[in-house]
């Protein structure tokens, strides 16, 4: 009998195959349910002049704060309970993204899954007559060859080097399951994906028999044709939701934007939070919060 | 005339003049008048209340979220978990309702002009932004495919203005241009602020002053705006909540938050 291939690697190891220049796309939303283990990889890593693609959220804010983005292509950028950004924010006001790509949401998702359909481009209404089309003068309009003769913005597909994607529960060969709200457009991150690079990690590392245990077959929405890596990343969509597993750490969230204020106190998160491994990031943050409880027991 | 219980207040009876936030609610509330079975979706506490407070009262057909994921039944108070859910609404869902036109939203907005081209975007050159803001968003979308309102919670000259810096909803003269499909249904239907209530029902659907909010002069809303209004002989003013409808604000609000959104 053949063995099954089990496609568990580590974060390092996924990263290792990044190289610079390429195009990641970042699943998630926002601030919910990011592979935010692999994005902190990335972090370490030496690789820069990326073009990220995302619905952006703290993984584009940390990607621009370490200088890593050279193109950009979203269509927000936002923590969810606060509304903006403060790194993505700075380096657009500092003009640092050197190619930033302004979509609505609807393109974007319509990029991604013309990109997973190996379609050239899908038709849309949304873009027209806003400002997306004055600050992408490429994108080109396509006419109905039907009766109606409606003219129509031909969103381009998008093609990624690489996907990140977090989820609630993997077995070892990628079949992988959300169990939260909202399976957001993750499984059109990974079809727009080349073969190779198609990372996902997971809370946890599960039999395949138990996977409908876990949730209904309507979770399963991402199976292994669609994976090349499994990286088991407990607490690995941290400081954003991972329901039902946690939901956001919106203190810690606000101790990054408020970090994010000065050089001098960004510098002194990055030390404490990002300076090691995923492992030491997780045991600076259980130590961040025990300091915050003390604190705020001190303090009544 | 009904007394009205301001929640958030300690429940003290006030029987004058109605609470800014409560006007404000069901002007809100009024912009999804007559939509029937569609998606009433609100990007904003105000928003949200106004849409629940349409569905609990006038237009009890409408579909509302809880702004995560999925339709609820009910009076489900703002912020509240206790949901009871008849629908399931993800962002991929939410793209094919809009697109679908079965929708209508209330957004908010940095900037708006006389033809509501509206701005969430950035403030000044987009190629190097004074401020960059969330990005268009679904703005784009929104505005081309299904009714588009807005709530402004601070009606100044600096958000309603000649020109947009960045137009991430489609306005009217925009919409015209294209022509077909996009004219024949583009779809602002009206704007709400803390000073007063405007529409575009006008020939050339620029936008006009519908009503002002009790104690808001029309001079007020017209030294307010950058742009020039039309304004009708008479305008009316906008009209407090009923016994009902501030029955239905408690319910959906009950910790006041809308008086910190729309400080009276």
């Amino acid at each position: 009998m053949s063995q099954m291939r089990s496609k568990v690697i580590t974060d390092d190891e996924a990263i290792a195959t990044i190289e610079s220049a390429m195009t990641i796309g970042i699943g998630g939303w926002g601030s919910r349910r990011k592979p935010m283990s692999l994005v902190r990889a990335l972090l370490r890593s030496k690789v820069t002049d990326l073009t990220i693609v995302s619905y952006g959220g703290p993984d584009v804010g940390l990607l621009c704060a370490a200088g890593k983005v050279r193109r950009l292509v979203y269509g927000f950028v936002s923590l969810d309970s606060i509304a903006l950004e403060p790194h993505f924010r700075a380096a657009r006001q500092a003009g640092t993204i050197a190619e930033p790509v302004e979509y609505d949401e609807g393109m974007l998702q319509w990029g991604l899954y013309a990109g997973s359909l190996r379609l050239p481009f899908l038709p849309t209404r949304a873009g027209l007559g806003s400002g997306v089309m004055d600050v992408n003068p490429s994108l080109r309009t396509v006419r109905s060859p039907y009766a109606d003769g409606e003219e129509l913005l031909a969103v381009p597909a998008i093609r990624l080097d690489a996907a990140f994607v977090h989820m609630n529960r993997a077995d070892a060969r990628g079949n992988a399951q959300y169990l939260g709200p909202d399976p957001y457009f993750d499984d059109l991150f990974l079809g727009a994906c080349e073969p190779g690079r198609r990372f996902v990690s997971a809370e946890k590392i599960i039999a395949t028999e138990d996977l409908l245990t876990e949730g209904t077959f309507h979770t399963l929405r991402i199976n292994r044709s669609m994976v090349d890596g499994v990286i088991h990343a407990p607490n690995g969509a941290h400081f954003t939701t991972c329901e039902p597993d946690y939901g956001r750490d919106e203190a810690f969230q606000k101790a990054y934007v408020d970090a994010a204020r000065d050089a001098d106190s960004w510098k002194a998160f990055s030390d404490r939070f990002l300076s090691g491994d995923e492992n030491s990031y997780q045991t600076a943050v259980s130590s961040w919060r025990a300091d915050v409880g003390t604190a705020k027991g001190a303090s009544t | 005339m009904a007394s009205r219980r301001r929640d958030g207040e300690g429940g003290v009876d006030v029987s004058e003049s109605p609470a800014l936030a409560d006007v404000v609610a069901v002007a809100c509330a009024e912009a999804w008048r007559g939509d029937g079975e569609i998606f009433a979706s609100g990007m904003g506490v105000m928003q949200m209340l106004g849409a629940r407070l349409a569905r609990a009262t006038f237009e009890p057909d409408l579909m509302v979220s809880d702004g995560e994921a999925f339709f609820v039944a009910g009076d489900l108070p703002i912020g509240g978990t206790n949901k009871t859910v008849e629908g399931w609404i993800p962002f991929r869902s939410v793209f094919d309702t809009l697109t679908g036109g079965r929708r209508h939203v209330m957004m908010g907005a940095s900037q708006i002009d006389k033809y509501g081209n509206s701005n969430i975007a950035n403030i000044g050159p987009w190629a190097k932004p004074k401020a960059q803001l969330l990005g268009v968003r679904g703005g784009p979308g929104n505005t081309v495919n299904n009714a588009t309102s807005f709530f402004i919670p601070k009606h100044q000259p600096s958000v309603f203005v000649p020109v947009v810096d960045m137009v991430s909803g489609v306005g009217y003269d925009r919409a015209r241009k294209i022509g077909g499909f996009i004219a024949k249904r583009h779809d602002l239907r009206r704007v709400v602020t803390n000073l007063a209530v405007l529409d575009f029902a006008t020939p050339d659907n620029s936008m006009r002053l519908v009503s002002v909010h009790p104690g808001v002069h029309v001079s007020d809303v017209v030294a307010n705006t950058g742009f020039e209004l039309t304004i009708p002989a008479e305008v009316p003013i906008s009209r407090a909540p009923v016994a009902e409808e501030m029955d239905a604000i408690g319910r959906i609000d009950p910790r006041g938050l809308r008086h910190r959104e729309m400080p009276s």
